[in-house]
C-alpha cells in the first residue's frame, strides 16, 4: 500500500470480464463482484494490488475504498505487496511433505536464489510456501500462474526453475513421465473392456 | 407478541427484538462488547452468550431475534463458564496495562472481567502488539488494547456517515484503521471514544489529565450550537477537564460534535477575569466599582434613541431579559440579537422555530434545505437526518453552493432564483413538494444574513407553508446560535425601524458583529473571553461562561432546557445577569429581582413559553401574511466557514485549532511518534 500513486484501468477485455461478473448480481447488489474482479486486476497488474488498483475497483463497484482494502487484506490469495510476476508455489502439507517437499523447496530456492516469500531481485519470480492445493495423488507439487507441476524431486524441480528463470516452456502435469494420476509406467487395472474378456 | 420465558420469570415482548433486549427488558443484564442499541448488530464477541433450552450450545443473544416459547436461561453453569472462556480469549491479547490507561474507571472490559471473568489467566504466551494508527487530532489510539468489536467501524459507517474505518487483516492479525491513516473527517468523529468498550480509542487532549472517581460532574446543556445536545461536564476543582454526551432522545440521542466536546479547553485561555476602562487607549484593570460607574454615567449621559444593545451567540436568557429589562428602564429600544443580520421575524415563535423537531425528522419523507449546511451549522441535526436517510425512502434537495451532507443530496441550485422558481411552481421540485406525504424545509442563516433576506425568508415561508400536513409543521429555521431563539422569544429586537447611528453600545457576549460600524461610539463589552467584542471595548465587565453559570437556553427547537454552573468563573467575573443588575443599582434604576429565582418567576410570568423545561409546546403551521418582494441576490453562501472556530469560546481553544489545520486547512502533519502503546 505504500506504492507510489499511480492510475489504472482494466484492459478492454478485462473491462468486458469485469461488466459480465457485475451483471450477475441484481442492480444495487455490485459490491458483490468484489472478488472476482480483486482477481482480475491483480492478474492484470503483475500478480499486485496497489492503492490503485484497490481504488479502481472500489470506484467502479460504488464502494468506500476501506471496504475493498478489508476484502483484498483478508484473503492471502491477494498480494498486497510484490509477490513476483511469475509466482511459485509450492505445496508443503503432509502429503507433499511425506513425498518430499523439503527436497522440492530446497532445490527452487537454490535455483532461484532465494527463500520462500521473497522475491527475485529482478522482480520476475516469487517463491511461498503454500498449503494443501488438492492434488496429494500426484505429490509433492507446485503450481506456477494457473498450471500444476506435479510429481517433483530435487531434480525435476531445479529443471523447472532453470526453465522458468530462462523463460522457456514448460509442460505442466507430472514431470515424471506419468500420465496424470496413472500408476507410473501405465494402467495395471482396467486394461481390457469386460466384453472382450468374455 | 412472543412469549417467552428469561430466568424462569415469564415475559411478553414485541416480535423482532432481540433475545437481548428481552432479557434488559425483564431486568436481567447481560455482558456485552460488540452490542450497542443504536449500531447494527455484529455479533463478533460472543460475551452475551446464554443458554436457549433445546438449543445444542449458548447462543449469541445480541444476534438472536425473539420466538414464541423460547426458555432463556443466564445464570447457569453452562453460561457462567460460556461468559469466562470468552472473557478467557478476550484477555490472551489484551494487554493488562490499566494502571496507564486512560480508560480506567470506567472501562466495560475491565467492569466485565471483573463481574464475569476468573480470577486469572492461564495463557503464557506472549502477547501481539499492535502498530498504533493516527485518527485525527482528537482520537488518540492504543491499538494494542482493541478487542475487535467493530463498534467504532460501524458507527463510521453507519452514523457518522465516513466510511473511512475498517478492520484490515484476519484472525489474530486483524486491526482497526482509518483509510490510508488519514484522520477520521466527521464533525461527529469523537464520539468513537465513548462507544469504545476498551482503552483502544481514547480521548487525545483528555490523555492522562484526570482519573473518572476524581471529577465532579455536571448535567448541563451545550451552547456551541443552537442544537442543545445535553452534555455531562466533568470537573476537577475549578477547571473543565472533559464535557460528554448525555442522552436525550429528543435533541442528540447519545452523540455530541467534536466541538461540543473539545472546545473546553477554550474556558482556561483568553480569559476576562477582572473589569477593564480603556484609558488613554489602553485598557487598564480597574474595580468593579469604577467600571459600573463609568458605564452608568455614560449612560445616564446619552439620550435613549443613542443607546444600542447587542446579545451575543451564547448569551443566557436570564442576562438577555435583565439587560431588555435595563433597556426598557433606560427608554432604549435599539436592541438587536440578529448579530449575523439574518432577516428573521420574530412576531410569532412558528415564524423562527425548527417546528419539525429533531426527533420529528425521522418521520419525514422529504427534505428540502435552503441556503444551509447542517453538517456544519447543527451536526447532530444533519446526524439525524441521516439516520432519517438510513432508515429508508427519505430524498433530500438542497438549494446553495455543492454540499457533502453524508448522504445523498440532489442539489436544484445556488440562490433565490431557484426558490422562486420552486415557489411559483415552474420548477419540477413544486411537484413533488407538492405530492410529498410528509415534506419538511430547513432555512438557514446563508440564505437570511443577506441583504435581500426578507425577501427570501418571504419566498421560503410560502414553501415551508406548502409543506403543512394535518397536524405536521414543516417550515424549519436552522439557527446557528445558542441564544438567538431566546432573545427572539424574549423580543430582543429594535423596537424602530432605521434606528439612530448609536454613541453607547452595550455587548452582551456580542463578537460576531461588524465592529466597523458603530464607529467611535463608546462600547460597553459583557463577555467572557478577549475576543472582537473585549478588543474594540471601552469597557469590559468580565461576565460567566456557559459552564459556569446557570441559566437557560432555548435550542432551535424552542426546547427549553436547564444549563447548570459546573464550575465557578475566574478571578473577579461574576454571573452575567448579576452583572446587569448590580448595573442597574449604579443607574439608579435596580430591577426587580435579587436572586436567580425571582428573575426566573419573573421571567416566565412575562413569558410563559419558558415554563416548561425540556419539553417543545409544537406550534401550528400558520399561513405567512407578509409581503414577498423578489430576491435581487445571487447564490447562497453558507455562514460558517470553519466548524471548529465559531466563538469565542472555541476561537480561544487549542484542541479546536489543531482540528482547524487538521480538517479545514489542511496543513497538519502526520503524527510521526507512534508505537504499540508498550514500545517504552
Amino acid at each position: 500500500m505504500s506504492a507510489p500513486r499511480k492510475t489504472f484501468a482494466f484492459t478492454p477485455e478485462n473491462l468486458a470480464e469485469a461488466k459480465k461478473i457485475i451483471a450477475k448480481y441484481p442492480a444495487g447488489r455490485q459490491a458483490s463482484a468484489v472478488m472476482p474482479l480483486l482477481a482480475i486486476a491483480q492478474k492484470q497488474n503483475d500478480n499486485l494490488l496497489t492503492q490503485a488498483e484497490l481504488e479502481y475497483v472500489a470506484d467502479m463497484l460504488g464502494m468506500a475504498p476501506i471496504r475493498v482494502h478489508e476484502v483484498a487484506s483478508f484473503y492471502t490469495m491477494y498480494n498486497l505487496k510484490p509477490a513476483g510476476k511469475v509466482q511459485v508455489q509450492v505445496c508443503t502439507t503432509t502429503p507433499c511433505w511425506l513425498r518430499g517437499s523439503d527436497q522440492v523447496v530446497e532445490a527452487c530456492e537454490k535455483a532461484l536464489g532465494i527463500h520462500c516469500g521473497e522475491v527475485t531481485a529482478d522482480g520476475k519470480i516469487g517463491l511461498i510456501e503454500v498449503e494443501c492445493l488438492g492434488a496429494c495423488v500426484n505429490a509433492p507439487m507446485l503450481q506456477i500462474g494457473d498450471d500444476y507441476y506435479e510429481d517433483l524431486d530435487a531434480e525435476s524441480a531445479r529443471k523447472l526453475m532453470e526453465a522458468l528463470k530462462a523463460g522457456g516452456v514448460l509442460k505442466p502435469g507430472p514431470q515424471n513421465g506419468r500420465k496424470t494420476s496413472e500408476p507410473l509406467g501405465g494402467a495395471t487395472t482396467l486394461t481390457s473392456f469386460p466384453a472382450e474378456k468374455a | 407478541m412472543p412469549k417467552l420465558t428469561i430466568d424462569g420469570q415469564e415475559i411478553e415482548v414485541e416480535a423482532g427484538i432481540t433475545v437481548l433486549q428481552a432479557c434488559e427488558r425483564a431486568g436481567v443484564e447481560i455482558p456485552r462488547f460488540c452490542y450497542h442499541e443504536r449500531l447494527s448488530i455484529a455479533g463478533n464477541c460472543r460475551m452475551c452468550l446464554v443458554e436457549q433450552e433445546k438449543a445444542p450450545k449458548p447462543i449469541a443473544s445480541c444476534a438472536m431475534p425473539v420466538m414464541e416459547g423460547m426458555v432463556i436461561k443466564t445464570d447457569t453453569p453452562l453460561v457462567k463458564k460460556a461468559r469466562r472462556g470468552v472473557m478467557e480469549f478476550l484477555l490472551v491479547n489484551h494487554p493488562l496495562d490499566c494502571p496507564i490507561c486512560d480508560q480506567g474507571g470506567e472501562c466495560d472490559l475491565q467492569d466485565q472481567a471483573m463481574a464475569y471473568g476468573m480470577d486469572h489467566g492461564r495463557y503464557h504466551e506472549n502477547k501481539r502488539a499492535v502498530r498504533d494508527k493516527y485518527m485525527g487530532p482528537l482520537v488518540k489510539t492504543i491499538m494494542t488494547r482493541c478487542i475487535h468489536c467493530t463498534r467504532c467501524v460501524r458507527f463510521a459507517t453507519e452514523v457518522a456517515g465516513v466510511e473511512e474505518l475498517g478492520a484490515l487483516g484476519r484472525g489474530e492479525h486483524m486491526e482497526i484503521t482509518t483509510y490510508l491513516e488519514k484522520a477520521l473527517a466527521s464533525e461527529v468523529s469523537a464520539n468513537v471514544i465513548d462507544l469504545c468498550p476498551v482503552g483502544a480509542l481514547t480521548s487525545r487532549p483528555y490523555a492522562f489529565n484526570a482519573r473518572p472517581w476524581e471529577l465532579r460532574k455536571t448535567e448541563s446543556v451545550d451552547v456551541m450550537d443552537a442544537v442543545g445536545a445535553a452534555i455531562r461536564v466533568d470537573t476537577r476543582g475549578r477547571e473543565v477537564m472533559r464535557v460528554l454526551p448525555r442522552l436525550n432522545e429528543d435533541v442528540n440521542e447519545e452523540w455530541i460534535s467534536d466541538k461540543s466536546r473539545y472546545a473546553c479547553d477554550g474556558l482556561k485561555r483568553q480569559r476576562l477575569d477582572r473589569p477593564y476602562i480603556r484609558k488613554d487607549g489602553k485598557l487598564v484593570p480597574a474595580s468593579w466599582g469604577e467600571a459600573l460607574g463609568a458605564v452608568a454615567a455614560k449612560l445616564k449621559g446619552t439620550a435613549p434613541a443613542k443607546i444600542a444593545a447587542r446579545v451575543g451567540d451564547l448569551a443566557d436568557a436570564e442576562s438577555i431579559f435583565a439587560l431588555k429589562g435595563l433597556m426598557a428602564s433606560l427608554g432604549a429600544t435599539n436592541l438587536e440579537c440578529r448579530q449575523d443580520g439574518a432577516h428573521l421575524p420574530s412576531a410569532s415563535r412558528g415564524d423562527y422555530l425548527f417546528n419539525t423537531t429533531i426527533a420529528g425528522i425521522e418521520k419525514a419523507d422529504l427534505c428540502l434545505i435552503v441556503g444551509a449546511n447542517p453538517r456544519w451549522e447543527a451536526a447532530l441535526v444533519n446526524t439525524r437526518l441521516r439516520k432519517r436517510y438510513m432508515m429508508g425512502g427519505f430524498k433530500v434537495a438542497a438549494i446553495g453552493p455543492k454540499l457533502d451532507l453524508t448522504y445523498p443530496v440532489e442539489m436544484l441550485g445556488d440562490g433565490p432564483s431557484t426558490l422562486a422558481a420552486i415557489a411559483d411552481g415552474s420548477h419540477p421540485f413544486a411537484e413533488k413538494l407538492k405530492s410529498a406525504k410528509v415534506p419538511m424545509l430547513i432555512l438557514g442563516m446563508g440564505a437570511l444574513s443577506r441583504p435581500d433576506g426578507a425577501a427570501v425568508y418571504a419566498l421560503a415561508r410560502k414553501l415551508g407553508d406548502a409543506c403543512a400536513r394535518d397536524g405536521w409543521n414543516g417550515f424549519n429555521v436552522l439557527h446557528t446560535a445558542a441564544s438567538r431563539v431566546a432573545a427572539l422569544d424574549l423580543g430582543f429586537v429594535p423596537a424602530t425601524q432605521n434606528p439612530e447611528a448609536p454613541e453607547v453600545v452595550y455587548l452582551l457576549g456580542a463578537d460576531e458583529l461588524d465592529l466597523a460600524k458603530f464607529g467611535k461610539a463608546f462600547v460597553i463589552y459583557q463577555g467572557h473571553h478577549g475576543d472582537r467584542g473585549a478588543h474594540r471595548a471601552d469597557v469590559i465587565l468580565p461576565g460567566a461562561a456557559y459552564t459556569e453559570k446557570n441559566g437557560i437556553y432555548v435550542n432551535l427547537e424552542g426546547r427549553v432546557q436547564l444549563g447548570r454552573l459546573a464550575s465557578t468563573p475566574p478571578g473577579e467575573a461574576r454571573e452575567d445577569w448579576k452583572i446587569v443588575r448590580a448595573l442597574s443599582d449604579a443607574l439608579g434604576k435596580p430591577l426587580p429581582f435579587n436572586t436567580l429565582e425571582a428573575l426566573r418567576q419573573k421571567l416566565v410570568q412575562a413569558h410563559p413559553v419558558f415554563a416548561p423545561i425540556g419539553q417543545v409546546t409544537p406550534v401550528a403551521s400558520m399561513p405567512w401574511s407578509g409581503s414577498a418582494s423578489a430576491p435581487s441576490g445571487g447564490a447562497f453562501a453558507y455562514p460558517i466557514q470553519n466548524f471548529y472556530m465559531t466563538d469565542p469560546i472555541s476561537r480561544a481553544s487549542a484542541t479546536m485549532a489543531e482540528c482547524t489545520e487538521a480538517f479545514v486547512t489542511g496543513t497538519a502533519p502526520m503524527d510521526a511518534n507512534r508505537g504499540t502503546g508498550t514500545h517504552g
